[in-house]
């Protein structure tokens, strides 16, 4: 063997490694993409085309199954609902869990670990079954099947990621930069509101966008405690058997929208988020 | 306002919220559970386990979430070390790789319905490259295989994505001091994998590992969407027994099934990989 092959080897071997790595890079992209694609193309199409077979692997951009799918009786009022729960949801989750985020992260104060632990155990809970006892308490109290009653289930859902995530974000802000606001005259609050909020306020509103997708996407607590003011998730359940396959994949499609987008805006908090909230 | 009861006002409202609609319910389900209207009973149970279902709801849970967790962890660990080796594209790669993150698992099933549809994408793929030429119906009750891997395939093709943000994040907080050591001492990529990462991401992959297999317990509307009564699961059944043969008490009972399962497998992860004390970073 020559001195050159000996050198030209594992160039070679680094060149194919390379590209085994772009390659599969690509196809895990795909994985994830190719699904989407082929609901958009069912939900661009018209709903001959989507019962038809075999199918196109383009869309024709035919609006029939979205104006099925808008004109189709509740769908829109469902629509509504679900993003008025999401809303307030949000507000709920947020205002809450926030102050406890920052408590977390500023003092140690006797039954701290109890609080944390309580926190943590709502994570190990299968919390939509807290659906079931709910939606006896509900009734009695006048809050059945309203959009208050079905935010306050999804806000229990969104509490304990909307504590641990101010906590991180707020253990990311050193305590010093607060300490340095005391000194030049700033009271506990107008430090938090002039100093420490600007910096945290992009944070907050990730983990506000989250908590809005916990509950837009929640299916079972929607699905048991909603009857005539269901959720958009919880319309698509309850008519799974019976509605056309144009009406799911576009009902399909308007769920995952707002997903894509929410996703893109919170990227860059996504991992800060889950970094501290870890431990 | 004194520095010593700050901290207890700010928890005040996440601690009666949880304790009004989190632990208050939780007693009120056990109760229901436990209870047909007069004193302690365990008929709830004994009606819920004699059921046919119960034993085949139960068992395609717990199959279930064996096979999608630990293809899910191996994907997630895979990709994270991907992403962790990325110079250029790390950005948008992460992106498409998050986006299942936000996607609803009723959004997911129906997205892998529109392949395994019977006019769906994979018979018109059989059938392009000319291996059928009339679609078949995978769905079925004929097709016990098919309509299991569909499902998981969804689950696996959703769900992965949120062990991949928290295994990231873990990753990122390894200091590179450690990965540097390791190369000095001439250990292989798959060495500092196996002897740096993995003891070191330990927190992270409990966290990931316990958050997932709670999930796979309540696997609900994927199910609902690919294979409707095809393949019942505890959750599918919690949800019949409440909505359609309205009988609260059995539906709480299968309620703490799920619930007992979920924390005997949270006690199993967290000892399994528990972090010595004083060895985190």
């Amino acid at each position: 063997m020559s001195d050159a092959t000996v050198a030209a080897a594992p160039a070679d071997t680094r060149r194919a490694g390379r590209f085994v790595y772009g390659a599969a890079v690509a196809m895990l992209c795909a994985w994830v993409l190719v699904p989407i694609y082929f609901l958009l193309i069912n939900t661009l199409s018209s709903p001959e085309a989507v019962n038809a077979f075999p199918k196109s692997f383009v869309p024709e951009f035919d609006l029939g199954s979205l104006t099925f799918f808008a004109n189709f009786a509740g769908i829109l009022t469902a629509l509504k609902n679900s993003i008025l729960v999401a809303a307030l949801t949000m507000v709920m989750s947020i205002s809450i869990g926030a102050p406890a985020g920052y408590a977390l992260s500023r003092f140690d104060f006797p039954g701290k670990e109890l609080f944390r632990l309580l926190i943590l155990l709502t994570r190990a809970f299968p919390l939509p079954l807290l659906a079931l006892p709910l939606a006896v308490m509900f009734i009695r109290a006048g809050i059945d099947d309203t959009i208050f009653g079905l935010a306050l289930v999804h806000t229990t859902l969104a509490i304990p990621f909307a504590v641990l995530i101010t906590f991180s974000l707020f253990s990311g802000i050193p305590m010093e930069l607060e300490e340095a606001a005391w000194t030049l005259g700033c009271t506990r609050l107008t430090a938090f509101t002039k100093v420490i909020l600007p910096l945290i306020l992009p944070g907050i509103t990730a983990s506000a966008i989250f908590a809005f997708v916990i509950s837009w996407n929640e299916v079972f607590a929607a699905a048991v405690l909603t009857i005539e003011n269901r959720t958009l998730t919880a319309f698509l359940l309850q008519n799974l058997d019976t509605s056309p396959l144009h009406l799911k994949f576009a009902g399909g499609f308007i769920l995952v929208v707002p997903a894509l987008i929410f996703i893109f805006a919170v990227r860059k908090y996504l991992f800060a988020m889950w970094g501290i909230a870890n431990r | 306002m004194n520095a010593r009861f700050l901290p207890y006002l700010l928890i005040l409202p996440v601690t009666l919220f949880l304790c009004l609609f989190f632990l208050y319910p939780f007693v009120l389900v056990a109760q229901q559970a436990f209870s047909t209207g007069a004193g302690f009973t365990l008929d709830n149970f004994r009606d819920v386990s004699s059921h046919w279902k119960f034993p085949i709801s139960l068992q395609n849970t717990l199959i279930l979430a064996a096979a999608v967790v630990p293809v899910q962890l191996a994907l997630a660990l895979l990709m994270a070390t991907m992403v962790n080796k990325m110079k250029k594209g790390r950005d948008i790669v992460l992106y498409i790789w998050t986006i299942p993150l936000g996607i609803s698992d009723l959004a997911a099933g129906i997205i892998w319905l529109a392949i395994f549809d019977q006019s769906g994408f994979l018979n018109s793929m059989l059938n392009a490259v000319g291996a059928t030429d009339k679609p078949f119906n995978l769905l079925s009750y004929q097709t016990p295989g098919v309509v299991f891997l569909a499902i998981a395939r969804a689950e696996i093709w959703r769900a992965t994505a949120i062990m991949l943000v928290i295994l990231v994040a873990g990753i990122g907080l390894i200091p590179k001091e450690y990965y540097e050591a390791a190369e000095v001492f001439g250990a292989s990529p798959w060495k500092r994998f196996l002897k740096v990462t993995l003891p070191l991401l330990r927190p992270s992959l409990q966290t990931a590992l316990v958050l997932r297999v709670i999930l796979a317990f309540e696997i609900f509307a994927v199910v609902s969407a690919l294979g409707g009564t095809l393949f019942p699961v505890l959750m599918g059944e919690v949800y019949t027994y409440q909505f359609e043969l309205l009988n609260g008490g059995a539906a709480a009972a299968i309620a703490l099934i799920i619930l007992a399962i979920s924390i005997a497998s949270t006690l199993v992860i967290l000892r399994a990989l528990r972090v010595p004390k004083g060895a985190s970073i």
